[in-house]
């Protein structure tokens, strides 16, 4: 016995050792590094299975061709032996040269090999030159110009939903306290207008205050021709924000209300909020630590998920109102028909949700105390 | 249980109003099937001139004259074989007849009608029918619009693309000459129709005795039917009514599609559990960065925008979303309950067991998501449709929204055009909406309280 329990002590510490509790940084640490990778092969099975779809009609391969071609005649002409050459001896070299350089890139190659090359180019942004478009620099990358736009879609949807969120937090709180008031009936009433989406809103918030009062403006980030001064920039660009992120805020709001009230008077009606009431702990204190606390992970993914709704209707959305974004970039490719463009926007897009997923992992994971990452277990 | 659960339903107004909206909706889609089949509307949608021909461009609904003091004109036609038409057909000379038509139309709205349009239809042999044209206002004026042999059988005079007529009367530079046929004073600052008893007088001179003419008067107003019409001249009401079984078709489907086979994959995820169940939780996550809107915009750039396609497609990529992870946790609980492990004692196989066990136990769930997730499809038809891929046959909503929008409808005032598939998309999306919060509160007794 004696020797079975000098046996077990060693172990014991060693496996005490093992689970001694890392510091809240570390874990955060490991599950940010865990959860990127994860989300990096979710990425890159989410961009492979674009470039499938793209390429089963043969249009990626169509850009990568149409792209060599362009390059190779551009540089003979520069060559003046080429020149010299009649028309039909310059057509066979132009061929002669395409094929080399189709071999060499591995055009020739069967359709699966040539797609994980395709992914290659698509994960690194090398998403070729565009047909008919050009960027605000001049360049026919389409790689820059989508990423031009991209800030104005972020100030556009970024602010719009930390308005969002923060009314909804507000409201929702204010409504859990004061059940069945006017207010809270109104917003349980009003909660199925939330079914329309964010551009469909905006229809009508121009007509009414665009068309009609003649208050704000149709559309635009910014006026013509825009002001120099930095500040009266941003103020303009604010102007023009408020239609849109009225818009999107009415699209959202009575849902995201309806559904956190319902969290909130949810777990106010646990034991352990009467338990903290019976204390006498400050009814803000309660609202804080007992009620927000735990319900703030599933907050939190049903806002993540109403999130990637907004970025899905940008196209729409940023078309209606003339919003130089990412999403009016797609639409205008689509009414160009121009290949490269579309599918360089889906990758884009893709890595944008990824992005999203991941920051809101992220804050999840801050927020969650039941959430054990990386192993080990809490002190 | 379902009775039961009807009749908690019926307690809640919103569920009243709800069902009462997809009763109407259900109604007119059934109604337009009927009164309009498919290939009717098809021609009618897409029909050309002798469709649209007599229908005035982008008018208004004919019901909001009862909202304003001005009164905007209905559109007037008038053909030769009318009965009422004065006819004047008689032999001069060997070689020379008269066929005279006089066309009298009253007038008594406040705004200019859009077009007069005047056509001339003569049958013979070598030499054409010559036609003069006179305007008669009421006041007496004879105003000599034209005068035109019917050369190739066919002649249309339209008196707003008629430059000699504007310089015949005086007419300001830019001054439209439709005024001057109808106003009191054309050179007034802002000109106001005469009312009264118009005339259109034809004095036709035909050349062989077989030659026939005939002639069409038209008159466009402003407004026109209950819904308007757009650019193309097309009344907006049948894209309206034809909208509605789209709409419901295409949102039910996707909405029952969905639904059916997220159950059934979560279903058979946490019965068979192991692998299957991590390869459904490995797509889920896949699926989530998947931009649903721009692979839908590709491949109806690329391929097809067919919307029975699309919706296959919109299926595919809505089944592994949100609701595997709900639908999942349910199922766990079913699956650890007693009667399980009995059924599995009494020799039960795992799909009589997943179909008579664990899906039942999730209806109660599923219905008032399933009722919920009908406006966003209809919305998300609505929005391939703005983009410009919608069905190319079929006329939806989404459409009549998005012609609305290449037309410039918010910039030129065409309200009409926009409000009104607008407002159909709306009841429609808050009354399902209505009814699922409803059915959700019945299924979910949590909620109830609430």
């Amino acid at each position: 016995m004696a020797e079975h329990m000098g046996e077990i002590s060693p172990s014991a510490a060693q496996s005490k050792e093992q689970n001694r509790p890392r510091s809240s940084w570390e874990r955060l640490l490991r599950y940010t590094v865990v959860r990127m990778v994860a989300l990096f092969i979710t990425v890159v099975i989410g961009v492979y299975l674009t470039i499938l779809i793209a390429n089963m009609g043969g249009y990626v391969d169509e850009i990568r061709r149409s792209q060599i071609r362009e390059q190779i005649a551009i540089r003979l002409q520069n060559d003046p032996a080429f020149r010299a050459l009649p028309p039909e001896e310059r057509q066979k070299r132009i061929d002669a040269e395409v094929a080399v350089e189709e071999k060499r890139l591995g055009l020739d190659k069967p359709f699966l090999v040539r797609s994980f090359n395709y992914l290659k180019h698509a994960l690194t942004l090398d998403l070729g030159r565009s047909e008919n478009m050009t960027s605000d620099s001049g360049s026919r990358q389409v790689r820059l110009i989508i990423l031009e736009r991209l800030p104005a879609t972020l100030v556009l949807f970024g602010t719009s939903q930390i308005v969002l969120f923060a009314l909804s937090l507000f409201i929702a709180l204010y409504l859990s306290r004061h059940y069945g008031s006017w207010l809270d009936r109104l917003f349980v009433a009003l909660s199925p207008l939330s079914s329309a989406p964010g551009w469909f809103y905006g229809i009508f918030l121009i007509i009414v205050f665009a068309a009609w009062l003649k208050i704000l403006p149709f559309g635009g980030m910014v006026s013509v021709p825009p002001p120099k001064d930095p500040i009266r920039y941003a103020l303009d660009v604010a102007y023009h924000m408020i239609l849109p992120i009225m818009a999107l805020t009415l699209s959202s709001i009575f849902i995201s209300v309806y559904g956190w009230r319902t969290f909130f008077l949810i777990f106010s009606s646990e034991d352990y909020v009467e338990m903290a009431k019976a204390k006498g702990v400050h009814p803000r204190a309660i609202e804080r630590r007992y009620i927000l606390r735990p319900t703030l992970p599933t907050i939190i993914t049903s806002f993540a998920l109403g999130v990637i709704g907004v970025w899905m209707g940008a196209p729409i959305f940023e078309t209606i109102f003339n919003w130089p974004g990412l999403g009016r970039v797609l639409f205008h490719a689509v009414q160009l028909f121009d290949t490269p463009v579309i599918v360089g926007s889906t990758v884009i897009f893709a890595y944008l949700l990824a992005l999203t997923v991941f920051l809101l992992d992220i804050i999840y994971a801050i927020v969650d105390p039941r959430v054990t990452v990386g192993g080990g277990r809490r002190a | 249980m379902l009775r039961g659960a009807f009749k908690e339903l019926l307690r809640y107004p919103s569920a009243l109003a709800g069902l009462v909206v997809i009763f109407i909706l259900v109604a007119v889609s059934i109604y337009t099937v009927i009164t309009i089949p498919y290939e009717e509307a098809i021609r009618l949608w897409r029909g050309g001139e002798e469709v649209w021909g007599d229908v005035p461009k982008l008018a208004a609904p004919a019901w909001l004259n009862h909202f304003s003091s001005k009164k905007r004109p209905l559109t007037v036609k008038l053909t030769s074989e009318d009965p009422g038409v004065e006819r004047n057909y008689a032999q001069i000379s060997d070689d020379l007849w008269v066929d005279d038509v006089t066309y009298t139309f009253d007038f008594n709205y406040d705004e200019f009608p859009q077009e007069v349009a005047i056509t001339l239809l003569g049958t013979f042999q070598e030499k054409a029918p010559y036609v003069s044209m006179v305007w008669v206002k009421p006041d007496g004026t004879e105003i000599r619009l034209a005068d035109m042999a019917v050369e190739g059988g066919k002649r249309v005079y339209r008196a707003s693309q008629d430059e000699k007529l504007s310089r015949k009367l005086k007419l300001p530079a830019n001054a439209n000459p439709i005024e001057g046929l109808f106003a009191e004073d054309p050179t007034a600052e802002t000109p106001v129709p005469m009312k009264g008893t118009y005339q259109v007088r034809l004095e036709g001179t035909l050349f062989e005795p077989n030659a026939t003419l005939e002639s069409k008067v038209v008159v466009y107003g402003t407004v026109y039917g209950w819904a308007g019409t757009d650019h193309l001249r097309r009344d907006l009401s049948i894209a309206l009514l034809w909208g509605t079984p789209v709409a419901l078709s295409f949102g039910l489907l996707a909405a029952v599609g969905t639904t059916v086979l997220t159950m059934l994959i979560s279903a058979v995820g946490v019965w068979y559990g192991g692998w299957v169940d991590a390869l459904i939780q490995r797509i889920t996550e896949v699926n989530l960065v998947l931009p649903v809107l721009p692979i839908l915009i590709m491949i109806g750039v690329f391929y097809t925008r067919s919307l029975w396609a699309m919706l296959g497609i919109i299926i595919a990529l809505s089944i592994f979303g949100a609701g595997i992870k709900t639908n999942r946790a349910i199922f766990l609980q079913v699956k650890a309950q007693p009667y399980i492990e009995a059924a599995r004692a009494y020799g039960a196989s795992d799909w009589r067991i997943i179909f008579f066990y664990m899906v039942p136990r999730i209806i109660p769930t599923i219905i008032p998501a399933l009722v919920t997730l009908i406006p966003s499809f209809v919305f998300l038809e609505a929005s391939l449709a703005v983009l410009g891929l919608g069905d190319p046959v079929l006329p939806t909503w989404g459409k009549i929204i998005d012609d609305a929008r290449a037309n410039g409808a918010l910039y030129q005032g065409l309200y009409y055009w926009v409000l009104e598939p607008s407002a159909l998309l709306m009841v429609t999306g808050v009354g399902f909406a209505m009814l699922g919060f409803s059915l959700d509160r019945v299924f979910n007794p949590r909620l109830r309280e609430l």
